[in-house]
């Protein structure tokens, strides 16, 4: 990591650039909690800050006056604008994270971006949409360290509309409140720190695997759509559903179908195309991963 | 104007020069056209010029372009709903601004990015227009007492109007400057130059001249400069266009002049020249403004355009804001609106938002 003079501010903040393809991301951010989040879940990603077109341009700074003492606060910055209220100092590195996801779902690079987590065996995909507290990250996280899947992306589905296929985008699995506990006992799972009392509760994010970058520039179309549901009470279950029914309930989960129009609707029609959709219900991690299994040797 | 502001200007006057723009020059240069609305303008205009960049850059430039397009499909979508809304009424409702662009002809404006849609109808009928746009739909969105009285009283417009679904935001004008301006110019001769989005349509496009008038006069009045640089842009494009036309500069004075607007006009063409280089005919600004421009003009615009930075910048887009206030409103009115507005500005109410947490 390198310290060099920030051009526009005069002033010497830390300065990299980060490749977490398809992008470019130039982070700048004088609070410590942020260099050692990007240390621990971005170490092979730093790359010198002049040569590469930098897709966004981000800044993690501390609170104005004195909101940088006083019950410090931490600032979101995406090109010199702020675009959310700022947040406790202690919070910045989940801020980074959250601000990360809201850039490559909001700028229009035409992809379509939906709001699931992506895993690969090859080049065949299981996506795995997220409605919250479904438990698909505890399960992504579970099918990237047990059973090999390669991650893409565990919280953004960027699918390229020319060919088809979705685009990696490796970076840390988040997790969150009773989640936390049970992929922490995952033999071989690095955790980072526990961030308390967001506003979703208590957050913390996994390393991924290694291959998740290694491979980071290879597409994968998708086989299989999931729809996983954790619930310790009930019978598991795993039904396939219809195409048209998972259409639906990806677009409730997609981050900019309306602003992509025809191309998106046309493009998600083709993901489909390719893919059996599954709804999965189960009471342990276990279970899970049995059914998933099942799908991906279901003939 | 910053250093990154004149590069992207630059680069729409020549963007052939894009070519040979080194590597990192074009990320500052993306990011002024984003924070200036001129994206999708670049993406034009780099397009037109036939350039091959690097997928990393094109990557952007295509997504602003598709993220145009949708949005003249939207306003194409809201024309047809403003005609099947208004058209009992049998008023004539005037698109104005980026909606007259789109309509227009297929080819002005394209990449512009849009915020809301314009219209104008004639005053006697604004009450029928109100009731019924609100009967289908469209609600005035959140302003207190003062902002609905300085809306009805002063200006020429009525607050704007938001649709529950749709959530596109509507301007409705009676006319073309506020009630208390300097400048008094009748939106009827505009409406009577004016020809309609399709046969028997009640929505109606201005005349080329009229619509760059319009653009000019606004850029002129309006006291933010935000999208200062677009609205110049749109002009230059127009020029660039129907500058060539026959007969096309003597009806722009013509109507200019018959409206009492050839002042405002002949500003924004002298600033649109400096900034764009547009090509105006020799004898337009003369005939339109006999007598030296002011000397204020250029310096004070030059600061406050784009993105201003630093202290003397704001000081500029201040005087812009003041000014602007100064045509739209008599003093005595004006002090009192900038004391409110100024009281206010020290509890703003907040543009940005809870991050998602995803």
């Amino acid at each position: 990591m390198t310290d060099n003079p920030a051009a526009t501010s005069g002033r010497a903040v830390p300065d990299i650039v980060l490749e977490i393809p398809p992008f470019h991301v130039r982070v700048r951010s004088p609070l410590p909690a942020v260099h050692a989040h990007l240390n621990l879940f971005y170490p092979l990603q730093a790359r010198p800050a002049a040569g590469k077109y930098v897709d966004f341009d981000v800044a993690l700074l501390p609170g104005r006056g004195v909101r940088r003492w006083w019950r410090p606060q931490c600032r979101f910055a995406l090109d010199g604008d702020e675009p959310f209220y700022p947040l406790s100092a202690g919070q910045a590195a989940p801020m980074f994270e959250w601000g990360m996801n809201w850039c490559v779902a909001q700028r229009p690079l035409g992809h379509l971006v939906m709001h699931a987590a992506v895993l690969a065996a090859d080049d065949r995909a299981i996506m795995m949409p997220g409605f919250p507290g479904a438990g698909k990250s505890t399960l992504c996280a579970a099918l990237a360290l047990f059973d090999g899947w390669r991650l893409l992306s565990d919280e953004l589905a960027i699918l390229d509309p020319a060919d088809g296929q979705l685009i990696a985008h490796p970076r840390p699995i988040s997790i969150k409140n009773a989640s936390i506990d049970i992929v922490g006992a995952f033999p071989g799972a690095r955790l980072g720190p526990v961030y308390r009392d967001t506003r979703k509760g208590d957050v913390c994010h996994v390393v991924p695997p290694p291959s998740a970058m290694v491979d980071a520039q290879r597409r994968a179309r998708v086989a299989w759509v999931v729809f996983p549901r954790f619930d310790a009470t009930a019978e598991p279950l795993c039904e396939e559903i219809s195409r048209v029914e998972a259409f639906t309930l990806i677009s409730e989960q997609s981050f900019n179908n309306e602003r992509m129009g025809q191309l998106g609707f046309q493009a998600l029609c083709g993901l489909l195309d390719g893919a059996r959709c599954w709804e999965i219900r189960y009471r342990s991690t276990e279970e899970a991963l049995a059914l998933v299994r099942r799908i991906q040797e279901n003939p | 104007m910053r250093a990154a502001t004149l590069n992207l200007i630059q680069a729409l006057r020549e963007p052939a020069a894009l070519a040979h723009l080194p590597g990192p020059a074009w990320a500052p240069l993306l990011q002024s056209a984003r924070r200036c609305n001129l994206i999708g303008a670049l993406a034009v205009r780099s397009a037109e010029a036939g350039l091959a960049l690097p997928p990393p850059i094109a990557r952007h430039l295509k997504g602003a372009r598709q993220v145009a397009e949708r949005q003249r499909l939207s306003v194409r979508w809201e024309v047809a709903e403003l005609q099947r809304v208004l058209g009992p009424l049998g008023v004539p409702v005037l698109l104005l601004k980026g909606a007259a662009y789109v309509m227009h002809d297929d080819g002005l404006a394209l990449g512009r990015m849009f915020g809301d849609i314009d219209i104008l109808v004639p005053q006697p009928a604004l009450g029928d227009v109100e009731s019924t746009l609100m009967q289908a739909g469209w609600f005035s969105a959140k302003v207190d007492d003062y902002d609905q009285r300085y809306y009805r009283q002063w200006m020429h417009e009525i607050p704007p109007m938001t649709h529950v679904k749709r959530g596109t935001v509507l301007d409705v004008h009676h006319t073309i400057l506020p009630l208390t301006s300097r400048h008094a110019p009748d939106p009827a001769r505009i409406i009577a130059r004016a020809r309609p989005v399709s046969t028997g349509s009640v929505v109606h496009v201005p005349a080329l001249e009229d619509l760059m008038i319009h653009s000019l006069v606004h850029l002129m009045h309006e006291g933010e400069l935000h999208n200062g640089l677009r609205d110049l842009h749109d002009v230059d494009e127009m020029a660039r266009r129907f500058g060539s036309d026959a007969g096309f500069w003597g009806r722009l004075v013509e109507h200019a002049a018959g409206n009492d607007l050839a002042q405002p006009v002949a500003y924004g063409l002298t600033l649109v020249q400096r900034v764009f280089g547009t090509v105006v005919p020799e004898p337009v600004l003369p005939t339109l403004h006999p007598g030296p421009l002011p000397a204020w003009l250029w310096p004070l615009y030059r600061r406050a355009l784009g993105e201003p930075e630093g202290a003397v910048d704001a000081l500029a887009a201040l005087t812009v804001y003041i000014r602007a206030h100064a045509l739209r409103m008599p003093p005595r009115l004006l002090s009192r609106h900038l004391a409110i507005k100024a009281w206010r500005g020290l509890m703003p109410e907040r543009e940005s938002r809870p991050v998602p947490e995803i």
